[in-house]
């Protein structure tokens, strides 16, 4: 019978893997949330490089600064660009409309990209930006490809140029993405860049999910008292089951 | 709150008062301190009492989620985002609602399973089993409704998918699909039903069958892993000899089942609220766009089983009708079980091997089927499925054979323990 009973939560338990974008193996994001520098630094990129075009509509600027350990006036000084009562959600100025005549495509609100996309995905996406004159913008990405975006990272980064392979395989032979090669230096270097990418992963993260940094050191608690209410209980229907037999 | 054990009606105080005109003390003795059920429970009789549970968290937490939720195409994917954001213990109350409709599931399916294996859908009892497998189609409907309200990707595809399934069937398809949609895509029109339906026509059904359920489980009295009639062997009291009362006994016994349940329950709420993306989908945290078709649409795990029989059964000259049927079928036939299986004897512990063989395979092809049904077709894996589907309605069909066949050991009289 307990077979019967592993059987079905089997098929009830997830298998922890996410399906990867485009067929293309993603890297692995090594963020950490509670690392509330790293969020720092991505809230500022964030604001930065993403708030002019895509809009986080559901992210109020006062919960970020209160969870990210900024006051009102640190988050009003350094990353209130675009309003200016830090009660606002981040949104943006440029007309649907326009966008979809820039870009093809209206960006998306990112407030909950992260839940949607992957950890892994965005850090894969930040980082695999490569020259493409065919492009309207002159980049591609791997893991999006003919993704409508400008690579806005590049004065970061800069630009990088794919270095493609020639595989036979199942006796046909094809191009493969082998590595980069720079063609234009950014003011970061690799490992900087990397950690940017980190930094901003991570703080795509937090926003798609704020109560990610609370809820697992609450629900240590919750799991602690219903523990002790499950024994207290099992105590209870022990002493009153003792006179049947 | 009466005594537990009282037997005399009460005739003074405020009890005697209520008692005198609505029947207080008679429905506690009746269905908790002198309902007297069989004393050799085990594991699977947790599910009933933890079923019962979920309804009610479902029932709470969806009336404060009612409270900020807006039923609008414009609207729903915000506020679900607003109430994950700015309400107060909103995300908690979101959490408890998601993981709770998956929790449903998996109690229901134990609860149904524990039936199958002690005979609990026969004779007297082949109305508690009919009650409930109206509960469990409720509970589709419900879940089906309530998964377009988030307005996700998924949300939205997935019920043009289903809605589209009735389109399916011949001449009148099309105008049915659209008399439920309301329009001529899944749009606001739909969502708004769809929210009616989830919040207050369902429910209702739901509450009303459950009591159904509930009588008529205690007009008959509980079965029990040996199958065997307590009431058959009564002492002077007319008490069953192998029969506790429900309260105190069941009811504390319940209580544990109800916090091992919340363990499992809360690990899930607080440290894995998506589940992997199987309680809550990945592309349902995008909002609907009617104009984008996502590359891959499951339906929630709870469903796929049923979608993998729909997707094993190919269309006949274009229609898909075969396989919408099918799945129909598939579910309508668990209504007749209790005539389908001819073997007397209940607990599968006393019935031959045949039963035993027939559950097992029908175990692990519900299970199969259940992942198939969450991954994009293969030509390998129809195939799997068209053989698992064969296999599924062949537990039903060929019932009132095998289990005709079987060399039953000899039941006892009293309930072992």
């Amino acid at each position: 019978m307990r077979k019967f009973l592993l059987a079905m939560l089997a098929a009830a338990l997830p298998s922890l893997t996410m399906a990867a974008g485009g067929g293309v193996a993603l890297e692995q994001f090594r963020g950490d949330l509670h690392d509330q520098a790293s969020l720092q630094r991505g809230a500022k990129l964030f604001v930065n490089y993403c708030l002019s075009c895509h809009s986080a509509a559901y992210m109020r600027y006062n919960r970020m600064g209160a969870d990210l350990g900024l006051s009102d006036d640190q988050v009003r000084d350094n990353l209130l660009l675009a309003t200016d009562k830090v009660g606002d959600t981040m949104t943006i100025a440029m007309p649907v409309k326009e966008a979809k005549r820039w870009f093809g495509n209206p960006p998306p609100d990112l407030s909950v990209i992260a839940r949607a996309r992957g950890a892994d995905w965005l850090y894969t996406y930040f980082k695999t930006f490569y020259v493409d004159s065919k492009r309207p913008f002159g980049v591609n990405n791997v893991v999006f490809p003919e993704v409508g975006m400008p690579h806005v990272l590049w004065e970061l980064e800069g630009l990088k140029q794919p270095i493609y392979r020639t595989v036979t395989e199942h006796g046909e032979s094809k191009q493969v993405l082998s590595g980069y090669r720079m063609v234009s230096k950014g003011s970061m270097s690799a490992d900087e860049y990397d950690q940017a990418a980190t930094d901003l992963t991570n703080f795509l993260v937090y926003m798609a999910e704020p109560i990610a940094l609370k809820r697992q050191s609450m629900g240590i608690w919750v799991l602690l008292f219903l523990t002790i209410f499950a024994v207290i209980a099992y105590l209870l229907k022990k002493e009153y089951w003792r006179d049947i037999h | 709150m009466a005594g537990s054990h009282s037997n005399i009606e009460s005739s003074s105080g405020l009890m005697g008062w209520i008692d005198a005109r609505f029947p207080a003390s008679k429905m506690w003795r009746e269905h908790l301190a002198e309902y007297y059920a069989p004393k050799n429970f085990n594991f699977w009789y947790f599910f009933g009492s933890l079923a019962l549970l979920v309804l009610v968290i479902q029932i709470l937490t969806g009336i404060f989620l009612t409270m900020n939720y807006k039923p609008d195409a414009q609207l729903a994917f915000a506020s679900v985002e607003y109430i994950m954001r700015d309400v107060n213990w909103g995300w908690l109350i979101r959490y408890m609602h998601s993981t709770g409709a998956s929790a449903f599931f998996i109690v229901v399916y134990l609860h149904m399973f524990r039936g199958l294996m002690y005979g609990s859908y026969k004779k007297p009892r082949e109305l508690i089993w009919i009650f409930g497998m109206l509960i469990y189609l409720a509970l589709m409907a419900e879940a089906f409704f309530g998964y377009l309200l988030p307005w996700g990707q998924m949300s939205y595809w997935g019920a043009q998918v289903i809605v589209n399934l009735f389109a399916a069937i011949p001449f009148v398809g099309e105008d049915l699909a659209l008399w439920i949609r309301g329009d001529f895509v899944i749009a606001d029109a739909t969502l708004n039903r769809f929210f009616a339906f989830h919040v207050i026509a369902v429910p209702l059904v739901l509450l009303g069958l459950v009591v159904a359920h509930i009588l008529a489980l205690h007009e008959v009295g509980s079965n029990n892993p040996d199958g065997v009639e307590i009431k058959k062997l009564k002492d002077e009291k007319g008490i069953p000899l192998d029969g506790i009362a429900f309260h105190p006994y069941y009811s504390v016994k319940d209580i544990v089942g109800v916090a091992v349940f919340l363990i499992f329950f809360a690990a899930v709420i607080f440290f894995a609220p998506e589940m992997g993306g199987y309680f809550l989908e990945h592309a349902n945290f995008e909002p609907a766009n009617p104009l984008k078709t996502p590359e891959h649409i499951a339906p929630v795990w709870y469903f796929t089983p049923f979608y993998a029989i729909l997707r094993a059964v190919p269309s006949i000259a274009g229609s898909a009708f075969p396989g919408v049927a099918a799945m129909g079928a598939a579910v309508v036939i668990l209504f007749f079980l209790p005539w389908l299986d001819r073997n007397p004897v209940k607990s599968i512990r006393y019935r031959g091997w045949q039963f035993k063989v027939a559950l097992t395979i029908f175990v692990v092809v519900f299970v199969l089927l259940g992942w198939l049904g969450m991954q994009p077709s293969t030509p390998m894996k129809t195939l799997i499925a068209q053989i698992c589907t064969v296999l599924y309605f062949l537990f039903f069909l060929l019932m009132p054979i095998y289990t005709k066949m079987e060399q039953n050991k000899p039941v006892p009289e009293r309930v072992t323990s």
